[in-house]
């Protein structure tokens, strides 16, 4: 059963359609993560999900009931804002404490619950400061400990992390998955940078103005696009795309490699490269290039992993090669994927 | 997936927040609807005093909200004529620019200084003139009739262009200050690698940059003097130098006999304009009163 | 490595303006508003203080010093303390009630609607327009036979036969009608710095509130309110004093009528020392506001600063 559904839900502003029919069922202490660039309508799409704002049309379900156009009490989940919104006024227990308070809890349950989620967080010798006192890391675990401590039927994240600099950031997303596998609470997540996604996610729903383009696990949403704009939007840097008459065809800079590294591997796809720069990034070189003839001279990239002692230089021709395994097609025009084995997920 | 009771419980809970949305609405609506006629009454009242006959007004028999007899202009003749409303007006607009140079002069190189120039003690000193605003004139006035005197200004306008400053200058030197803080300092700088001194940049960039705090300023020292009110009593005596303040009140009251229609015709022509400008400047009155006094 | 051509290098690194020119600048535009403030603001107010120890009247050529006798009297006069104490109450009452309303009327007025800028424009008037105007249309309001109040309240059926009655002639009556005309005036400037307050309240923490989910009382008590503390606290500060040091609704409503019934002191330093002519006692009571208006705002902005939560 889901526990989180949407169905045709749509968030029409004047003239803009932020959300368009999208059509969504969230599995029971599942981690999902809603992906796409800004205007895209995740954060749309969230507020709906929690009732803080009213579709213009379609449903929102938990648990199966209709909860559509019900204030954010009725739809009993938790938030984690990407500026936290801790209450300045009230001290981090206090902060931790509102939501069991507003559901008129007995002041002791309250205490052990606040304590317990304190320290989940590991934020229990911050009790009493106030949210000015602590750095962008501890407010975020403060947000997170008040979303936690109701046991809410869902959590709702919107880019929680966005404000952290890099290095909190890569142990900050382990440490949230962590906490969720052990809660087991469903959450939703929404985020523009796609390595979250991917690492994060159990399923991956990738949105573009409005629609939701693909629902899939990240493996499947990475080595099966369902078309050109999940193809370019997963991956950094973005899928090569190479355009034919009526087939794009396209490779991602990662199976992009000089011709060598392959071996004797009868199926490959060549292609003539002439370099035009090189970046050299410690564990990788990206390698810039322009296709040369017979293909259009279009501007491709390719990465080759430091392990991989062949080193093109600038200015130079070198042959590269993709597995043909590797290769997608899209229709020119339309941007679908025309590979086969899409199974539904 | 269970949907069978679903369809029933979400009729339920569309009506039910309907429900409550409206009657908010409509509380939301009772309420503005109650304040904007306690704060408009008084002055429809002035309304349609003004227009009404004497005789109608007298007559305590008469519907006070009809027209019993037709509306007449005699009032507003009255007013124009027989008393020296005219004169007034013109003498509170003199007094009223008068001071607001005077006020522009001193308040707004002051305000400049105090949030570019002075430093840690002007800190203090920001506070301190602030607090100025806050003496009264109710303590003052008993001195500055002595001085007044002194200086022969007694029952002459120059005496209100001399002290109503002091009223003006305090909070407008702040307000200033507060306009000056938001213009970032790159300005002033890219000025005067141009080549301007700093006074130069001062005078030829940064203050017609801050036109809306200095119309601010303007609106704000004109509406202080046409309010003003215990200095004019005060100082003055004759009714030919009266200012709108003080000469509506003390002339069309003899005695124990109001010349209601005038007096609330006199009230109308003052208030409304002022009302208007106001309206049109509100917000920048606002962030002037909050954002320098918490500071 | 330097590769900037020696013909782009510019002279100065940073504006090079001594320190000194800067203050001397500073000072010179300060200086002006100061003297200014000094002259006519800090000069009257040492006279103030010297006039209620003299014996100083409106004629009087060559004043003598008194002493505190100025003082004793005013203390000893039972006029005075009826003064101070109709101006406590008028302060209090009044200022309770504008911080109220007006929080009231801003919950009513943060939504956008048609037609609200025209509400705007009529809830402001009270304010813009000059209180002894404004005052004198309240004068006509309560007018002891024309009372536009009574003829309503009599006319649908709420004033009986022998219910007239007289707003500015009996005491708590005067009291009450003097308070409703000070909150009429001071509503519109409350209820505008409270709106800007609200503003300033990032909507993130209404949205994290409804998720938390806590209902309409709840965040206007625990969560709005003490966020907009300072704010209030400024609105208070300003209606505060305001309201103390104010004459002119009293001048013109009562005249300190009935029987000092209304007389505060602002209005009793007026009629003491430029009607009556006794300069020294009128500065004697007036400065007896002072003190009190200097506790008042120390400790309100104190408590407005402390209040701030970023």
């Amino acid at each position: 059963m889901a526990t989180v559904e949407t169905r045709s839900l749509t968030k029409r502003y004047d003239s803009t359609t932020a959300v368009d029919g999208i059509n969504l069922a969230v599995r029971e202490h599942e981690f999902l993560v809603l992906l796409g660039p800004s205007g895209s309508g995740k954060t749309t799409l969230l507020r709906m999900i929690a009732g803080l704002e009213t579709p213009t049309s379609g449903d929102v379900l938990v648990g199966g009931h209709f909860v559509t156009g019900l204030p954010p009490r009725a739809h009993n989940m938790a938030m984690v804002f990407q500026s936290y919104a801790l209450y300045p006024h009230l001290t981090v227990a206090d902060n931790i404490a509102f939501p069991l308070q507003a559901r008129h809890m007995a002041r002791d349950m309250v205490a052990i619950k606040v304590n317990w989620a304190a320290k989940l967080f590991g934020i229990d010798h911050l009790l009493t400061r106030k949210p000015r006192q602590l750095s962008g890391g501890e407010r975020q675990r403060v947000a997170l400990a008040r979303a936690v401590v109701r046991d809410p039927v869902a959590f709702l994240l919107d880019e929680p992390l966005s404000n952290l600099d890099a290095k909190l950031r890569a142990s900050a997303r382990e440490e949230l998955q962590q906490i969720q596998r052990r809660l087991g609470t469903t959450t939703i997540y929404v985020t523009h940078d796609q390595v979250e996604a991917l690492a994060l996610g159990d399923r991956v729903a990738v949105l573009d103005r409005g629609s939701m383009r693909q629902l899939d696990t990240p493996q499947r949403v990475y080595a099966h696009p369902v078309d050109r704009f999940v193809a370019t939007f997963i991956g950094s840097p973005p899928m090569n795309l190479v355009g034919g008459d009526h087939v794009e065809t396209g490779f991602r800079p990662e199976h992009f490699l000089p011709v060598e590294v392959f071996g004797d591997d009868a199926s490959l796809e060549r292609f003539t490269l002439n370099i035009t720069r090189i970046e050299n990034l410690g564990a990788d070189r990206l390698v810039y290039g322009l296709l040369a003839p017979p293909q259009p001279p279009v501007k491709v990239i390719s990465r080759i992993p430091c392990t991989v002692s062949v080193a093109p230089q600038p200015g130079t021709q070198h042959v590269f090669a993709v597995r043909r395994a590797d290769l997608h097609r899209f229709d020119a025009r339309s941007g679908a994927s025309l590979d086969t084995a899409l199974d539904a997920p | 997936m269970h949907t069978a009771s679903t369809t029933g419980s979400r009729g339920a809970a569309w009506t039910g927040s309907r429900w409550r949305v409206y009657c908010i609405q409509a509380g939301v609506f009772a309420t503005l609807a109650a304040f904007a006629v306690f704060c408009a009454f008084p002055f429809y009242w002035m309304l349609i005093t003004t227009f009404k006959d004497v005789h109608d007004l007298i007559n305590t028999a008469n519907n006070p909200f009809l027209f019993n007899l037709p509306p007449t202009m005699e009032n507003l003749r009255v007013l124009f004529q027989e008393t020296a409303f005219l004169r007034w007006l013109l003498n509170t607009l003199l007094v009223g620019v008068l001071v607001v140079i005077i006020t522009l002069l001193l308040a707004v190189p002051a305000g400049y200084s105090l949030a570019r120039l002075a430093g840690r003690r002007g800190r203090l000193l920001a506070i301190a003139i602030f607090l100025t605003y806050l003496i009264p004139p109710t303590i003052l006035f008993i001195p500055f009739s002595r001085i007044v005197g002194a200086l022969g200004l007694q029952d002459s306008l120059w005496s209100l262009v001399l002290v109503y400053p002091s009223f003006t200058v305090p909070f407008c030197t702040w307000l200033m200050m507060g306009f000056f803080k938001a213009v970032p300092r790159d300005i002033e700088e890219a000025a005067m690698m141009d080549g301007l001194s700093h006074f130069g940049a001062f005078l030829k960039v940064i203050v017609p940059l801050s036109s809306a705090g200095i119309l601010t300023v303007v609106i704000f020292t004109l509406t202080l003097v046409m309010q003003e009110f215990v200095y004019a009593l005060t100082f003055i005596t004759s009714s030919s130098q009266y200012t709108v303040s003080v000469g509506v009140p003390t002339f069309l009251v003899r005695g124990d006999v109001y010349f209601w229609g005038s007096l609330m015709g006199a009230c109308l022509i003052v208030s409304l304009p002022v009302a208007l400008l106001y309206n049109v400047f509100l917000d920048r009155f606002v962030a002037a009163f909050t954002v320098g006094a918490v500071k | 490595m330097n590769v900037t051509p020696g013909a782009l290098r510019t002279s100065g690194h940073h504006i090079e303006h001594t320190p000194h020119d800067e203050h001397w600048l500073g000072a010179m535009m300060l200086a002006p508003a100061l003297v200014y403030i000094a002259l006519l603001l800090g000069f009257p107010f040492l006279l103030s203080i010297w006039y209620s120890l003299t014996d100083v009247t409106v004629g009087s050529q060559a004043p003598q010093f008194v002493g505190l006798a100025n003082f004793r009297r005013v203390v000893e006069s039972a006029t005075f303390w009826e003064s101070l104490r109709n101006a406590l109450v008028f302060t209090l009452v009044s200022q309770a009630l504008v911080v109220v309303l007006a929080k009231v009327l801003a919950l009513a007025l943060v939504r956008d609607f048609p037609g609200k800028w025209l509400v705007r424009l009529l809830i402001l008037l009270p304010w813009v327009a000059p209180i002894s105007l404004g005052s004198i249309g309240w004068l006509w309001i309560f007018d002891p036979v024309y009372s536009i109040i009574n003829w309503t309240l009599r006319a649908i059926g709420l004033f009986g036969p022998n219910t007239w009655p007289i707003w500015l002639g009996q005491p708590d009556l005067a009291m009450a009608s003097v308070i409703m005309v000070d909150v009429w005036r001071l509503l519109p400037l409350a209820t505008v710095i409270i709106l800007a307050g609200m503003q300033g309240i990032p909507q993130d923490l209404h949205d994290a509130a409804a998720m938390d989910g806590a209902g309409f009382w709840r965040r206007l008590l625990r969560i709005d309110i003490p966020l907009l503390m300072p704010v209030m606290l400024v609105a208070l500060l300003f209606g505060i004093v305001f309201t103390f040091t104010d004459m002119v609704i009293i001048y013109v409503l009562t005249r300190g009528g009935p029987y000092d019934t209304t007389q505060v002191l602002a209005s009793l330093a007026f009629f003491t020392g430029i009607q009556g002519g006794d300069l020294a006692e009128g500065a004697a009571i007036s400065l007896f506001l002072f003190p009190l208006l200097v506790a008042v705002v120390t400790l309100l902005l104190t408590l407005a600063h402390r209040s701030e939560v970023t």
